[in-house]
C-alpha cells in the first residue's frame, strides 16, 4: 500500500462529481475509475463512497436510479444534475485557489531551504 | 433547494425501510463486482470474498453513515425513546418510583402554586387595580379602624390625593318573599362605589351620586348569583320591588358574574347608604370602610400623608371624638391577600423544597442506575457512540421520566387544589374570591412545565456529569471499580446529604406550625367551648326594635327555649366570643388622671345567664341578675384584663367607669370581674371587655348561646326551627356550635391547613430522604463487598463492621441535622408572622424532629449494616 494515497478530506465529493460528468455510472463504476484515473494513486475505502452519495443525493448534486448492467445485474446508476455540476464548478476553483496557494508556501519554503 | 432537499428527507423518512434494503443491495453488488475481479486475476471464492469485505471497508458502519447523512434526525430521536423505553421496562420498580416521586413534587407545588397564582399573582378584577387603595382610619389599639360618617364626609371633601372615596360596611336584611322571610347578607355603599372599583353593572345601572344621602330612593344592586338563584336570571327582575326587613326597595341594577369584593364577599345585595344608623349618627362610632381611587400621579405615600393632616386638622376640631385618630392607607390587595400572603408563600416553599428533594433523590437514583449501567455505557462508547450521542440518551430518559412525572403531576395537582379549595369553610371561602381562579390555567400549566423541565435539567445533568468525568476505559476493565466506587460514594453522598438536610428544615417547619397550631387550639378560651349552640337573631321590624318589645321577646325566646329537650342553660350576647376585636367603647375611670385618650375596650351586652353559660369564672363580685336594667343604677362587669390595666393593684369591684366626660348617665358600678374570656380572634392578645347588662340596652341584633346536656350539633336544627315560629320578622341565621365557629375560624383554619401541608410535606421529605439515605449506604455496602470481605478476613469482629457502615451513615445524618438545624433557624425566622406561641428557634422542636430525623436515618441504615455484618468473608473473597 506504500505507493498508495489517502484522500485529502473533503475532496471524495468533488471526484465523485468529476468522474459523474462523463455519464451515470454505479458505486463500484466510480470506484474503478478514480482508481483507473489516477493510475491506482488514489484509492478510496469503497464503502465509504455509499455516505458521500447519500450526501450528494440529499443535496441534489446526483440523482439514482436502478438499472440493469451490461451483465443483466440490477445496479443504482448515479447521474449528475445541473446544480451538481455547478456544485462541481464551485468545487474545483475553490480547490484550484488551495492548490496555487498551497504551491506558493512550498515554494517559498523551498527558497528559504 | 433546501424545500426540495426537505421534502426528499421526508420521502426518504416514509421510505426508510425501502432506503435501507436499496443501499444493502447496492452495497452487496459492490462487494460482489470486486470479488468477481479478484477471481478473475486468480484468487479462490473465498479468498476473494474475505479480500472484497477488507477492500470494502465496514458496511455496516457504511450503512450507518449513509443513514446519518440522510438524516433521520427524528429516527434517532425515536430510537432514544423507544431505548430509553427499553430501559425502563426493564426496571420498572426504577421508572414507577422515579416518576411518582416526580409527580409528587410537582404535583405539591404546581397546586400551591395555583393558590399563590390566584391570589397573589393575577390583579384584583377592576379597573386599574393598582391605583386601589384601602383607606381606613387608625387608632392607638387598631392600627386599621372603621371610618366614622361624618369622618368619612370630611375626609372625602377636604383630600387632594383621591379621585374619589368610597365606602362600604356590611349589614343583613330579612327578605320576606312570600310567607317566608330569610336573612340575607348584605352591604351597603356610597354612591360611588362601583365607580371608584371600575365595575359596571350587567344588567340596569349602578348608583347615580346623591342617591346615598338619607332619604334617598331605596335602591338596590343584585349580585349576579342572587340574580340566578333568587331571580332566576330574568331580565324583568330589573325594576321589581323586594321587601327588605318590610321596606320596598327597587332593583336598579345586576353585578356582572365575576365580579367579587372580597370584603363583603358574602354579600348578596347592595344598597347604598341612606339614613344614618344610631352609629353613623355620632362622629365617634366608626362603622365604614374606605376604597379610594388615587388621583393621576398621586402616590400612596402622598395619599397617606394628606389623609393624615385632615385627620390631625379633625382631632383639633373635635377633640373629643377625634383626638388620636389617624389614618391608614394601603394597597387594596393587601386588605384582601395581606393575611395569607407570608401562608401562601410558607406553603409554596414547603412544596418547592419537596420538589426539590424529590428531583435530588431521582437524580441519585438515575445516579446509581448510571453505575450499573456503567460497563453498557462504556460498551457503547467504545463501539463508536459519541459523547453527545451518549449525552442524548440520558437527556431523553430524563425526559422521558420528567415528561411522564409532569404529566401525572399536572393530573394530582388539578385534584389537590380542588381538595384544598373544598377545605375551606364557606365564610372564608367568601372573604377569598379568588379562591374561584385557583384550578387549571394557563398559568398553573407554565408552571408545571417550567418546573417539569428543571427537573428534567437537574436529571439529565447528573448522570452527564458523571459521564464527562469519568475515564471510559477504566470502567471496562474490571479493576477500574474502586475509584469509580469512590467517586460515587461522594456524589451520592453530597446528594443524600443535601436530602437529609432539606427534609430537617421542612420538619423543623412542620413541627413550628404544628407547635403553633396546638397553642392556638389550647389557648385559655376562658369558657368551655363543648355542648354550646349558637345562633344569630335579629328583629327587623322597626316597631318591635325598642326595649319594651325587645325585652318581650327575649321573655318568648326564654319560654320556647325552656320548653325543648336537653338545654342545660341559655343566654344572649351582642357578640358572641372568638369572633372579633370590635364593638368598642372608649371609658374613663372616675377619679384617675385623664388626658383626653382612648381607653379603647371591647364592649358587650349580656344576659344574667350568658356567663355562667359559657362556663366562664367570675373572679370578684357578682353576675348579672334580671333586674340589672335602666330602672335600676347602672352596672358592668370587667374582665381581668381591665382591672389589671386600669385598676392596676386595687380593687375594682365598687369602682366607677364612665365615658371620656364622665358624664353622669354613662356612669356605671363595677360590680364583678370575670376571667377573661376570648372575644376576638384566637391569635389576638385578650383585650381589656366591659360587659353591660342587656336588659338595660337591648338591641335588635343579637345572639343566643344554648349550653346543651347531649349533642349540641343535633340540636341546632331543632333550635331554628323553634325560633323561627316566633315572628316573621325574627330572622335567625348563623346557627353553628361554638366548636365550629372556633374550627371554621379564619386563624384556625389557617393554621390548620398551613400546619398540616407542611407537615405532609415534610413527612413525605423525611421518607425521601431515609430513602434516599438507605440507598446510600445500601449501594455502599454492595460496593465494599470486598473490603469487608478481607477486613472479616484479618480478623474484623462483626460488630465492628456493623460500626463501620453505622458510622458512616451517622455521619451523613449528622452534617444533614446540623447543616439543617443552621438552616432552618434562618427558614424559621421568615416564618415569624404564621407562627403563633412559638418562637422561631423552639428549642424542644428543633431538638424533638432532629431526633425523628436521626432515628429515622438510623433504622435506615440498619439494614444495610445488618447485611455488610452478615459478609461471608469465604464467598467474598472467591466472588472475584
Amino acid at each position: 500500500m506504500g505507493n498508495r494515497t489517502e484522500l485529502m478530506p473533503g475532496t471524495l465529493d468533488m471526484l465523485i462529481l468529476q468522474t459523474l460528468k462523463r455519464g451515470a455510472l454505479h458505486g463500484y463504476g466510480i470506484a474503478q475509475t478514480i482508481k483507473r484515473v489516477s493510475e491506482d494513486v488514489l484509492t478510496v475505502e469503497e464503502g465509504s463512497l455509499y455516505p458521500a452519495l447519500q450526501r450528494l443525493l440529499v443535496q441534489g448534486w446526483v440523482k439514482a436510479e436502478w438499472r440493469l448492467t451490461e451483465t443483466n445485474r440490477r445496479a443504482r446508476f448515479y447521474t449528475l444534475t445541473a446544480a451538481g455540476r455547478k456544485q462541481l464548478g464551485i468545487e474545483l476553483s475553490k480547490f484550484g485557489q488551495m492548490i496555487v496557494a498551497i504551491g506558493r508556501v512550498l515554494g517559498e519554503a523551498e527558497e528559504a531551504g | 433547494m433546501s424545500g426540495l432537499s426537505g421534502w426528499r428527507r421526508v420521502k426518504r423518512l416514509l421510505g426508510r425501510e425501502r432506503f435501507a434494503s436499496e443501499l444493502e443491495e447496492e452495497m452487496a453488488f459492490h462487494r460482489e463486482q470486486i470479488a468477481k475481479e479478484l477471481e478473475a486475476a486468480g484468487m479462490t471464492p473465498e479468498e476473494a470474498g474475505v479480500a472484497a469485505t477488507r477492500q470494502f471497508g465496514n458496511a455496516a458502519r457504511m450503512g450507518e453513515r449513509s443513514h446519518e447523512v440522510v438524516g433521520f434526525r427524528v429516527e434517532t430521536v425515536a430510537q432514544d425513546v423507544r431505548f430509553a423505553m427499553r430501559q425502563l421496562r426493564t426496571n420498572p420498580g426504577f421508572a414507577v418510583t422515579a416518576i411518582l416521586m416526580l409527580a409528587l413534587g410537582i404535583g405539591a407545588s404546581t397546586a400551591i402554586f395555583g393558590f399563590v397564582d390566584a391570589a397573589l399573582i393575577r390583579p384584583l378584577p377592576y379597573a386599574q387595580p393598582d391605583r386601589l387603595v384601602d383607606v381606613d382610619e387608625s387608632a392607638a389599639v387598631f392600627p386599621r379602624s372603621n371610618l366614622s360618617r361624618d369622618d368619612y364626609d370630611d375626609w372625602r371633601r377636604m383630600n387632594t390625593t383621591l379621585q374619589s372615596l368610597d365606602v362600604y360596611t356590611g349589614t343583613g336584611y330579612l327578605l320576606r318573599t312570600g310567607g317566608t322571610s330569610e336573612p340575607v347578607q348584605a352591604a351597603r355603599v356610597s354612591d360611588g362605589f362601583f365607580h371608584t372599583l371600575g365595575v359596571q353593572p350587567m344588567l340596569g345601572r349602578g348608583f347615580r351620586p346623591g342617591e346615598d344621602k338619607p332619604g334617598g330612593a331605596k335602591i338596590a344592586i343584585l349580585s349576579y348569583g342572587t340574580w340566578m338563584a333568587r331571580f332566576g336570571g330574568r331580565r324583568d327582575a330589573l325594576g321589581e320591588t323586594i321587601d327588605l326587613n318590610g321596606d320596598p326597595f327597587t332593583i336598579v341594577g345586576v353585578l356582572p358574574s365575576d365580579f367579587a369584593f372580597a370584603p363583603r364577599g358574602g354579600a348578596e345585595l347592595w344598597v347604598p347608604l341612606l339614613d344614618k344608623s344610631p352609629c353613623e349618627q355620632r362622629r365617634g362610632c366608626h362603622n365604614l370602610d374606605g376604597v379610594a381611587r388615587l388621583r393621576d400621579g398621586a402616590t400612596i405615600e402622598q395619599a397617606r400623608a394628606d389623609l393624615q393632616k385632615i385627620a390631625a386638622q379633625l382631632a383639633i376640631q373635635y377633640p373629643t371624638s377625634n383626638t388620636g385618630q389617624g389614618a391608614h392607607v394601603q394597597p387594596l390587595p393587601e386588605l384582601i391577600v395581606g393575611q395569607v400572603r407570608p401562608i401562601l408563600l410558607t406553603l409554596l416553599a414547603g412544596a418547592g423544597l419537596l420538589l426539590l428533594i424529590a428531583c435530588v433523590n431521582v437524580s441519585s437514583l438515575l445516579l446509581v442506575r448510571s453505575e450499573s449501567r456503567r460497563r453498557e455505557i462504556a460498551v457503547r462508547g467504545a463501539l463508536g457512540a459519541t459523547p453527545a450521542r451518549l449525552l442524548r440518551q440520558f437527556v431523553t430518559e430524563a425526559l422521558l421520566l420528567a415528561g411522564a412525572g409532569c404529566g401525572i403531576g399536572i393530573f394530582a395537582a388539578a385534584g389537590m387544589m380542588a381538595l384544598l379549595r373544598s377545605l375551606f369553610p364557606k365564610q372564608i371561602a367568601q372573604g377569598a374570591p379568588f379562591l374561584e381562579n385557583v384550578g387549571l390555567n394557563p398559568h398553573t400549566w407554565m408552571f408545571a412545565g417550567a418546573v417539569g423541565l428543571l427537573a428534567m435539567a437537574l436529571m439529565a445533568l447528573t448522570p452527564a456529569l458523571r459521564l464527562a468525568m469519568r475515564d471510559m476505559h477504566e470502567a471496562l476493565s474490571e479493576g477500574g471499580r474502586t475509584a469509580a466506587g469512590r467517586f460515587w460514594r461522594r456524589l451520592g453522598a453530597n446528594l443524600v446529604v443535601v436530602e437529609l438536610t432539606i427534609a430537617m428544615v421542612l420538619l423543623a417547619g412542620a413541627g413550628l406550625l404544628g407547635k403553633s397550631l396546638y397553642r392556638l387550639l389550647h389557648v385559655d378560651l376562658g369558657f368551655d367551648p363543648t355542648h354550646l349552640a349558637t345562633v344569630q337573631l335579629m328583629m327587623t321590624d322597626t316597631a318591635e326594635q325598642k326595649p319594651e318589645p325587645l325585652k318581650a321577646l327575649y321573655r318568648e325566646i326564654d319560654a320556647r327555649v325552656a320548653s325543648l329537650p336537653g338545654v342545660e342553660s341559655w343566654g344572649y350576647t351582642s357578640d358572641l366570643p372568638v369572633q372579633c376585636f370590635c364593638d368598642t367603647d372608649w371609658i374613663r375611670i372616675a377619679g384617675k388622671p385623664f388626658h383626653g385618650e382612648h381607653n379603647e375596650v371591647m364592649e358587650r351586652d349580656i344576659s344574667a345567664d350568658y356567663m355562667h353559660t359559657l362556663g366562664a369564672r367570675l373572679v370578684e363580685g357578682r353576675r348579672f341578675t334580671a333586674e340589672d336594667d335602666e330602672k335600676h343604677p347602672r352596672v358592668t362587669i370587667i374582665n381581668q384584663t381591665l382591672a389589671r390595666k386600669y385598676f392596676p393593684g386595687e380593687d375594682p369591684v365598687g369602682k366607677m367607669i364612665g365615658d371620656q366626660q364622665l358624664s353622669p348617665k354613662s356612669m356605671r358600678e363595677v360590680v364583678g370581674v370575670v376571667a377573661d374570656v376570648r372575644e376576638a380572634a384566637l391569635d389576638n392578645d385578650p383585650a381589656p371587655a366591659e360587659y353591660f347588662s342587656i336588659q338595660d340596652g337591648p338591641d335588635a341584633f343579637f345572639a343566643l348561646a344554648v349550653r346543651t346536656r347531649g349533642d349540641e350539633k343535633a340540636f341546632l336544627p331543632e333550635l331554628v326551627k323553634t325560633l323561627g315560629t316566633i315572628n316573621p320578622s325574627l330572622g335567625v341565621y348563623g346557627e353553628v356550635t361554638m366548636e365550629q365557629q372556633i374550627d371554621q375560624s379564619p386563624t384556625a383554619v389557617l393554621h390548620q391547613l398551613s400546619a398540616y401541608l407542611v407537615g405532609g410535606f415534610a413527612a413525605l421529605a423525611l421518607l425521601l430522604g431515609v430513602v434516599g439515605l438507605y440507598g446510600v449506604v445500601a449501594y455502599s455496602v454492595s460496593q465494599r463487598t470486598r473490603e469487608i470481605g478481607v477486613r472479616m478476613a484479618l480478623g474484623a469482629q462483626r460488630g465492628a463492621v456493623h460500626r463501620l457502615i453505622l458510622k458512616e451513615a451517622g455521619l451523613l445524618t449528622a452534617i444533614g441535622i446540623l447543616v439543617g438545624l443552621g438552616l432552618s433557624v434562618g427558614t424559621s425566622a421568615l416564618m415569624k408572622s404564621v407562627l403563633f406561641g412559638v418562637r422561631a428557634w423552639d428549642v424542644p422542636t428543633l431538638a424533638g424532629v432532629a431526633g425523628v430525623l436521626g432515628i429515622f436515618a438510623l433504622l435506615a441504615s440498619f439494614i444495610p449494616a445488618r447485611r455488610a455484618a452478615r459478609v461471608n468473608p469465604v464467598e467474598a473473597l472467591r466472588a472475584e
